[in-house]
């Protein structure tokens, strides 16, 4: 076993375990995309960002790729990475307003404005559905194209492939299309119906009506337009 | 077998050539790139259909393929025009005026940007920095680098290599009658 | 008379070749077809800005070297000089009783790891070898253990070269204790960063030091098996990489048993494919192993799991280039250069708007002036020097007041640049420092693998909002959210590449404020640069009225009669400036006014 410092309580670890791992393992929720049990880490979607080190000379590491080292001091809520996850889920508004699940992230964390130029994309590039694919289904119908703000995911010339056998398994597990947002349209980026509800969501449930699908705030918008 | 050697057995059958190279460099780990980078010196260009019979011969999954030719710059999928262009943009060329460069040669050789004039003469591309920058501006034509370039330098550049193409063009056609 | 013949030297490296060397070789070599005199092809000297050159070394071990050459001006050395022995004066840029300027580009200089560039033939192991070559490497095989030969190097004080600067007996050491039946080295030649041309010049011109840095250090961490992983955009270097190794394994000192001893290392190449991320060290891997070129995270680290799963070390060129030296000559004589934890030398690719551009080394801790105005000789426009720019796209842009700042790896960390590989842009007053940051963002948002979203989708942000400003159409608060993503993308990101990457805007943003602020709030670029704040148009004192730029513009936005001043349609105008070039009387005026806004 091998002990470090999480959020300032010396817990026991696993050797070889994610810092991802110890944390939940001790109750301590850090958020993911990129991120599932049963496919390789990734590190990708940089949600799960904690920081590591002594105050004066930490840095931030994905917390999902980061093995346990004896004597590490941890911070999963540290201000400096509340204040990075909130620009990050700023920018994953921008790309995809239409989520739920980010929509979901941006109340939970009490974002409540983005200053970037929108774009409705329906992807965040996680890669979840090619590891899904390669991993799961020994597959590898489906891949990376591109670079830099080019990148995306897609077969081969993209032509349906041959390798691809209907599993659905990369629908399944995608973060960001499998609950379609009903609630902001062009008008806005950002939800945050239930931040806007009377009372307010956040200060009643805590985060609790997000978890609720569909999400409330969008049903009592569609009863008033009814 | 030399780049020459594959470059004429690829004219006389493609599909000998692709296995030729497959084999070759099938015999180490990470041969991917090392393969089609030499399918693209023989073939001057990536097709769908090369990356296919490369799968075909190597084994490694066309998507694996295809996602390494969209990720490095140097893979085309198309085939280029007769006379390939790249103009710097590394800092030094882009202080002293890239920019003016590429819309001059744009200009002269009717080419969009990073594409092919509709007379498949000249592609035009923009590459990262090529060393030069105590020249820059600087382009390559085909095998040759141009430095110190102004927008009318390369006016005279353009119109130099179309007349020895023309010149080329005749000397091969006049030796074919004779 | 002179006893016996004099040698010719003819630089032929890439810039070289670019510069018309290649015709001035050939015509060298016409004229000495029927005679004894020995023509050398040499690496480059460093002194881009004065090619073509030629070097007359005299039998008596007196050089002279002639520069800016036209084939015509060769075959006069040639005659003059080379036949008869009169050195030709005014051609001449060094050499005795010759007083110019140039003189003092060398003389400040401190050259180790350039001794050999333009001096030996880089193309013939013999001429490596003449001057110490593979001596490094036999005294450490004869005389060292691997655990003495990883103590020098630490002793030495060398740190990597690519930029970082992580000491490089350290990272040796913990790749020699990492457990592994294989160990792999790798020399990074993917010198991707615009502006820096260091790592092309040593392959080119003593591409031999380089083999041999590897070689010492797989026998010092236990490796069998190297790697040069180099960009297919350098085919001289890769060229000379190929016929080097060709003739070490003759010798004896690739392949089994190096030299006769039991210590067996043979070295691959592969070339890289066009990506500039495959610099970052685990990124390069992946691209090595077939892949694309997508960075691992960290740990574990290459040392421990590199190349293909097994302890890998991977070096920059120069690095590799400076261990021989360090072995042969001894640790104590490197480290007595440079300062106090920065030692040795550093070799700089010096460009921009410089008089005398070129490679340079000097020691490390000399000041952005010396380097600037000793060794390049000063702005070549005869404009205000404005700032330069170290590091690449990694790196930042330190003003001019700054200068006095010594080039060693903390000083420059502590205003925000970091040292980088060894590009040095020089700027003068006709510089947008937010057209610079724009330029850089615009290449590091193309060349992001895409892989981490601080990278990918805050660089693209950033980018659109630096157009934005470019553009005229800059909001106030845009400089905070610019600061914002910058801080954020740095802490957040997975890669060297995202975590420097905003690097250029903090520096521009901290150091030249004003800029950014006169493109917001009063919509003008004082530098005249961006095309949207500026405006083109004819002095109507100066115009002749002799319709050459009316001719050139693409857009026809330029009328009037003949011998009468013509006139600019601002509608029209595309700001090309074809027309300014064109001019022969300077009556094409760009103009950028502050505009007050509401």
């Amino acid at each position: 076993m091998t002990t470090i410092s999480l959020n300032g309580l010396d817990v026991a670890a696993q050797e070889g375990a994610t810092l991802l791992e110890t944390a939940s393992f001790y109750g301590v929720e850090i958020p993911t995309l990129c991120y599932n049990e049963g496919l390789s880490p990734y590190g990708a979607c940089r949600l799960c960002l904690v920081e590591i080190g002594p105050p004066h000379r930490s840095r931030l590491v994905s917390s999902c790729t980061y093995p346990v080292r004896e004597g590490l001091q941890v911070r999963t809520h540290s201000s400096k990475v509340m204040q990075t996850r909130k620009l990050l889920i700023e920018l994953y508004l921008a790309t995809c307003p239409s989520s739920k699940v980010l929509q979901d992230l941006a109340s939970s964390h009490a974002v409540t404005r983005v200053r970037f130029k929108q774009k409705h994309d329906d992807c965040i590039l996680c890669g979840l559905c090619i590891r899904m694919c390669e991993e799961q289904m020994q597959a590898k119908a489906i891949g990376f194209v591109g670079r830099g703000a080019e990148r995306r995911i897609g077969s081969a010339f993209n032509k349906k492939s041959e390798e691809c056998k209907l599993c659905g398994g990369c629908m399944y597990i995608c973060p960001v299309c499998q609950a379609r947002c009903q609630g902001p349209e062009e008008k806005s980026p950002i939800c945050n119906a239930c931040l806007n509800l009377s009372p307010p969501c956040l200060d009643s449930f805590d985060d609790a009506m997000c978890s609720l699908t569909p999400c409330a705030a969008c049903e009592i918008g569609k009863v008033a337009e009814e | 077998m030399e780049t020459n050697e594959l470059k004429v057995l690829a004219g006389e059958n493609p599909l000998f050539a692709i296995k030729e190279i497959v084999q070759r460099h099938n015999a180490y780990l990470g041969s991917a790139i090392p393969i089609l980078q030499d399918i693209q010196n023989t073939f001057g260009y990536v097709s769908p259909e090369m990356m296919m019979r490369v799968s075909d011969f190597s084994g490694i999954p066309v998507s694996e393929l295809y996602s390494i030719v969209t990720f490095y710059a140097q893979f085309r999928l198309e085939p280029i025009g007769e006379n390939l262009i790249q103009v710097c943009h590394g800092t030094a060329c882009h202080l002293a005026g890239a920019e003016k460069i590429t819309e001059a040669l744009q200009f002269e050789t009717k080419a969009p940007a990073g594409g092919t004039s509709p007379d498949r003469k000249f592609t035009v591309e923009k590459v990262a920095c090529i060393g030069c920058c105590s020249l820059a501006p600087v382009m390559n034509l085909n095998e040759d680098t141009h430095g110190r370039l102004t927008p009318d330098k390369v006016k005279k550049v353009i119109k130099a290599r179309l007349k020895a193409a023309e010149a080329e063009a005749e000397s091969k056609g006049g030796s074919k009658d004779a | 008379m002179r006893n016996g013949n004099p040698t010719v030297k003819v630089g032929l490296a890439t810039c070289a070749i670019a510069a018309g060397a290649a015709k001035v070789y050939e015509t060298v070599k016409e004229s000495l077809k029927d005679t004894d005199i020995t023509l050398e092809r040499a690496g480059c000297m460093g002194m881009c800005y004065s090619e073509p050159n030629i070097e007359v070394i005299e039998p008596d071990g007196v050089k002279y070297f002639y520069g800016n050459l036209t084939p015509e001006d060769a075959a006069v050395i040639v005659e003059e000089h080379v036949k008869k022995g009169n050195p030709v004066q005014e051609l001449l840029i060094l050499g005795e009783g010759c007083q110019t300027e140039d003189a003092s580009f060398l003389s400040k200089q401190h050259r180790i790891l350039l001794k050999n560039c333009g001096h030996i033939d880089p193309e013939d192991i013999e001429s490596y070898m003449a001057v110490g070559g593979y001596e490094g490497i036999r005294k450490a095989l004869t005389t060292m253990t691997p655990d003495e030969v990883i103590e020098e190097i630490k002793l030495s004080g060398l740190r990597g070269r690519g930029g970082a600067g992580f000491p490089t007996g350290m990272k040796w050491m913990f790749t020699r204790q990492a457990e592994g039946e294989q160990k792999y080295i790798v020399c990074n030649a993917d010198e991707g960063d615009p502006g820096a041309f260091m790592d092309r010049s040593i392959l080119e011109g003593d591409t031999h030091s380089v083999l041999e840095g590897m070689l010492i250090a797989g026998y010092a961490i236990g490796a069998s098996i190297g790697y040069v992983y180099i960009r297919a955009e350098y085919p001289l270097a890769i060229r000379r990489l190929k016929l080097g190794i060709a003739q070490a394994r003759e010798r004896g000192f690739l392949g089994k048993n190096v030299m006769g001893s039991t210590f067996s290392f043979d070295i691959n190449i592969r070339e890289g494919a066009g990506a500039f991320v495959c610099g970052e060290e685990t990124a390069l891997l992946m691209s090595i192993e077939g892949k694309r070129g997508m960075p691992r995270f960290r740990p574990p680290f290459p040392a421990q799991k590199g190349l293909f799963g097994y302890p890998t070390s991977i070096n920059n060129v120069e690095t590799f280039g400076n261990v021989p030296r360090i072995l042969h000559q001894g640790a104590s004589a490197y480290n007595s250069l440079g300062t106090e934890k920065s030692k040795g030398t550093k070799v700089f690719a010096l460009a921009g708007k410089i008089k005398r551009g070129g490679l340079v080394e000097i020691p490390m801790g000399t000041t952005i002036n010396e380097i600037v105005f000793a060794v390049g000789g000063g702005i070549s426009t005869g404009k205000p020097f404005k700032a330069v720019q170290t590091g690449g796209p990694s790196g930042g842009c330190i003003p001019a007041n700054l200068g006095d700042t010594p080039m060693d790896y903390e000083s420059l960390q502590k205003i925000g640049a970091i040292m980088g590989s060894g590009g040095l842009l020089v700027m003068d007053e006709e510089t947008c420092m937010v057209d610079v940051a724009k330029y850089f963002l615009d290449f590091t948002k193309e060349e992001s693998c895409g892989k981490c979203t601080f990278c990918r989708a805050g660089m693209n942000q950033m980018h659109k909002i630096l157009e934005r400003i470019c553009d005229g159409e800059g909001r106030e608060e845009d400089i905070a959210i610019l600061d914002d993503l910058a801080h954020k993308i740095k802490m957040g990101s997975l890669c060297g590449l995202g975590q420097t990457a905003p690097n250029p805007v903090l520096t521009t943003i901290r150091y030249f404020r004003n800029e950014y602020d006169a493109h917001v709030k009063e919509k003008y670029c004082p530098a005249k640069k961006c095309k949207a704040l500026i405006e083109y148009s004819i002095d109507p004192e100066a115009c002749t009225g002799c319709t050459l730029c009316a001719k050139q513009c693409p857009t026809d936005a330029i009328s009037g009669q003949r011998k009468e001043p013509f006139v600019i349609d601002d509608s029209k105008c595309v700001r090309c400036g074809l027309c300014i070039n064109s001019c022969r009387f300077e009556a094409i005026k760009v103009t950028s006014e502050p505009r007050v806004t509401v």
